[in-house]
């Protein structure tokens, strides 16, 4: 009899949906059918059916191809080039769980390398941001049941979030929102008209890169000052028009996205949408959030931010303490400077995402790929190490994108032999221990940890 | 005034990050001690002259201390950390951190700098011959007080975030500036001579700044008061006064509250 799993969690965009149903085969191997989540989700679920998904590690040969080696091999190859190298850096995290980015940790110290996560390319000026003005923000509950003046600044949910607007954002009936959509005030901050605009009842299509003018412009407003005829393109009567609307709503929530953390000033226009946040309190309630890209990217800045202080960008290669500086330790400014002489990609794919050259500058030095399935990074690397996926063959505790933590679950039984991310991260670093002759520090993991019980 | 040259001998693979390159580490050490004097590249502790040929000798005080660095340290990283007297020539191009959180002293370099050239600083003199990259004179990460005291005079020209979070001091572009000058700053004064793309005085609460050149983009928060002379580092001119930013915060004087003044050179 096929298995019906219920509250299953998405592992794909940040919205974490985790209302999912999976229907899976009698041996739990095989994905049948998946309920409730939008087409993204219900491909990411289906696509563990597939039957080339590597089972072994591949290393690249002299000659250029990729030949399967043991795993032992992997991991032997993978402490040895991490402890030769003068400055690693390991870097991914989008799409993986908190116990394997904890277990990262200890193989970065030990290695002395540089962490950094995806949202060195995505949410990093948020950081930077938060760092400088705070962050009063809220849960994605209290969105539902209480926003009614809902901001979306250069993001579109409609197609990087697709059930962030039905869960929490427009269409849902909340407690003080039982009208739903009928009830709530939509405004797009957005230089194109994205499906998203396409639902607002507001549209700022505004010149690309000022932002921050226009965020100035509704300050200097609600503070009852005059502003120019035009700011950023937008008439100075739409300006009044939308801060009105901000003004009397009961509960204002801003939502912004890469349009506001990857044009021109980058932190800072995120750091003024903070100050907007704070000044819209003295006349109603506001709140802000940042749209986390994937599923579990609010996880790294969670879990290393406990660990080691900082969120992203932690260089740890001064041995005595972790410094962060985005930058100088950001990933891509550290590959463009070649400040990094060995690089391994977890969990995200580098090589689709980064900046040719940036690519083309850590391909010079060792290049170690870590990911479930083959990907452009997987093909370019010395070596690729395949995981179970998370949130479909492995379970694990995972941030939303409101850093609430939810447990997701493993709908299939893993691929034999192959680990999890925080096995494998185990096993390199006490490979690297003993390859150093030095003692592993488990702490309080050790009870918890799986390897090597698991993995034969 | 006794002076220690430093003689680039090889090119670090990784940066070397040579926060001991100061007057006050320097200061009543032979030319060995110098050159045995820590760094890091990546994980590996260097120390100076494993890139340097040290010679001369080093005052007993690092305000009795000159170093010159006769070379190229476009690789070296944290030149100037934190000093506190003395001076430090650079003979070609330095790369991110000069004169970072440096305290007196003087510091030249006669080629270009990076990123971060006067980070947090508190006092002393740097000045650039050739251009600096972003963050000139701004704060650390999260800390809501920046430069608090001192002159950077940068030749060329200069990126982005100039004086964030600044307290006071002057910083003084020659030539251009792209976006963000003086962004969250509670006082000091910069002074631009080139022209700026925008966002002059973002959320900025006090402090000066001067325009010679144009801006391209005015921030809606700022509003033109009267029109003044000045004298801006020996330039006479007619300037617009504008004050904001007054989309921020202003703290209150005698009841009447306190502005950041913009002043951008008049067209003729
Ligand atoms: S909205 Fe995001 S988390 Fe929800 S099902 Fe779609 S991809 Fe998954």
């Amino acid at each position: 009899m096929p298995k019906l799993i219920t509250q299953v969690g998405c592992p794909y965009c940040g919205s974490s949906c985790d209302d999912i149903e999976v229907l899976v085969s009698d041996d739990g191997k095989k994905v049948l059918e998946v309920h409730n989540a939008c087409t993204i989700g219900n491909n990411l679920f289906h696509h563990a059916n597939d039957s080339t998904r590597p089972m072994l590690p591949r290393k690249r040969q002299p000659d250029g191809s990729m030949k399967e080696i043991s795993y032992d091999e992997a991991v032997d190859y993978t402490a040895k080039t991490l402890l030769a190298a003068k400055k690693p850096l390991i870097f991914g995290f989008g799409s993986t769980n908190c116990e394997g980015m904890s277990a990262v940790g200890r193989v970065a110290e030990k290695a002395g390398a540089v962490l950094d996560n995806c949202a060195s390319i995505c949410h990093g000026p948020s950081f930077l941001a938060i760092f400088d003005n705070g962050y009063p923000s809220c849960t994605l509950g209290e969105v539902k049941n209480r926003a009614d003046c809902v901001v979306f600044w250069g993001c579109n949910p409609m197609h990087a979030h697709p059930r962030h607007t039905s869960r929490y954002s427009i269409f849902p009936r909340g407690f003080f929102t039982q009208k739903g959509q009928m009830q709530r005030t939509i405004i797009s901050v957005d230089p194109r008209v994205s499906d998203t605009a396409k639902l607002a009842d507001i549209h700022y299509m505004l010149n690309q890169g000022h932002d921050y003018e226009l965020f100035d412009a509704f300050r200097t407003v609600l503070r009852g000052h005059d502003i120019p005829d035009e700011v950023a393109g937008i008439k100075k009567e739409q300006i009044l028009q939308g801060a009105e609307a901000m003004k009397k709503a009961r509960f204002v929530m801003i939502f912004f996205g890469m349009g506001c953390t990857h044009t021109d000033g980058r932190n800072h226009n995120v750091d003024i949408a903070i100050s907007l946040t704070r000044d819209l309190n003295t006349h109603t309630k506001a709140s802000i959030m940042a749209m986390r890209g994937h599923y579990n990217i609010a996880g790294p800045g969670q879990v290393w931010s406990w660990q080691f202080g900082f969120p992203y960008c932690i260089d740890l290669s001064k041995g005595s303490h972790a410094h962060m500086n985005p930058g100088e330790t950001s990933s891509v400014d550290l590959a463009m400077r070649d400040e990094v002489d060995c690089f391994v990609n977890v969990g995200t794919d580098a090589g689709a995402h980064w900046p040719i050259d940036a690519v083309k500058h850590v391909k010079k030095h060792p290049f170690i790929t870590i990911d479930p399935n083959f990907c452009m990074a997987s093909e370019i690397s010395d070596l690729h190490i395949p995981v179970r996926i998370a949130g479909v063959d492995e379970g694990g505790v995972v941030y939303r994108m409101d850093n609430v933590p939810i447990q997701f679950k493993a709908v299939l039984k893993g691929l034999t032999g192959v680990p999890s991310d925080e096995e494998l991260f185990d096993m390199i670093y006490e490979r690297m221990c003993k390859l150093t002759l030095t003692e592993p520090i488990w702490l309080a993991a050790l009870e918890h940890r799986k390897y090597p019980s698991v993995v034969s | 005034m006794a002076t220690v040259t430093l003689k680039p001998t090889k090119t670090p693979t990784i940066m070397f990050e040579a926060f001991n390159i100061t007057p006050d580490a320097f200061a009543g050490k032979t030319p060995a001690q110098i050159a045995a004097l820590e760094g890091r590249e990546g994980k590996i502790k260097v120390t100076i002259g494993d890139f340097f040929e040290v010679s001369g000798s080093p005052g007993a005080t690092a305000a009795e201390t000159d170093i010159v660095i006769a070379g190229d340290c476009s690789r070296v990283k944290y030149i100037g950390n934190k000093m506190t007297a003395g001076s430090i020539t650079v003979n070609g191009n330095a790369d991110m951190y000069v004169g970072g959180w440096m305290k007196g002293g003087k510091i030249h370099v006669k080629g270009n700098v990076h990123s971060f050239c006067g980070i947090g600083m508190e006092g002393g003199d740097i000045l650039i011959d050739g251009k600096a990259e972003n963050y000139v004179g701004c704060a650390y990460r999260g800390d809501w007080r920046g430069m608090k005291d001192g002159t950077i005079r940068i030749k060329g020209s200069a990126g982005n975030d100039i004086g964030t979070f600044m307290l006071g001091g002057t910083i003084i572009i020659e030539n251009n500036a792209f976006i963000h000058v003086s962004t969250h700053a509670e006082g000091g004064t910069v002074i631009i001579k080139g022209d700026v793309e925008g966002r002059v005085g973002g959320q900025m609460v006090k402090g000066d700044i001067y325009i010679l050149g144009k801006v391209q983009y005015m921030l809606p928060g700022f509003k033109k008061i009267e029109v003044v002379e000045k004298e801006v580092d020996g330039v006479k001119g007619t300037f617009d006064h504008y004050i904001g930013d007054l989309g921020e915060r202003h703290p209150k004087s005698k009841g009447k509250e306190i502005f950041a003044n913009l002043y951008v050179k008049a067209a003729a």
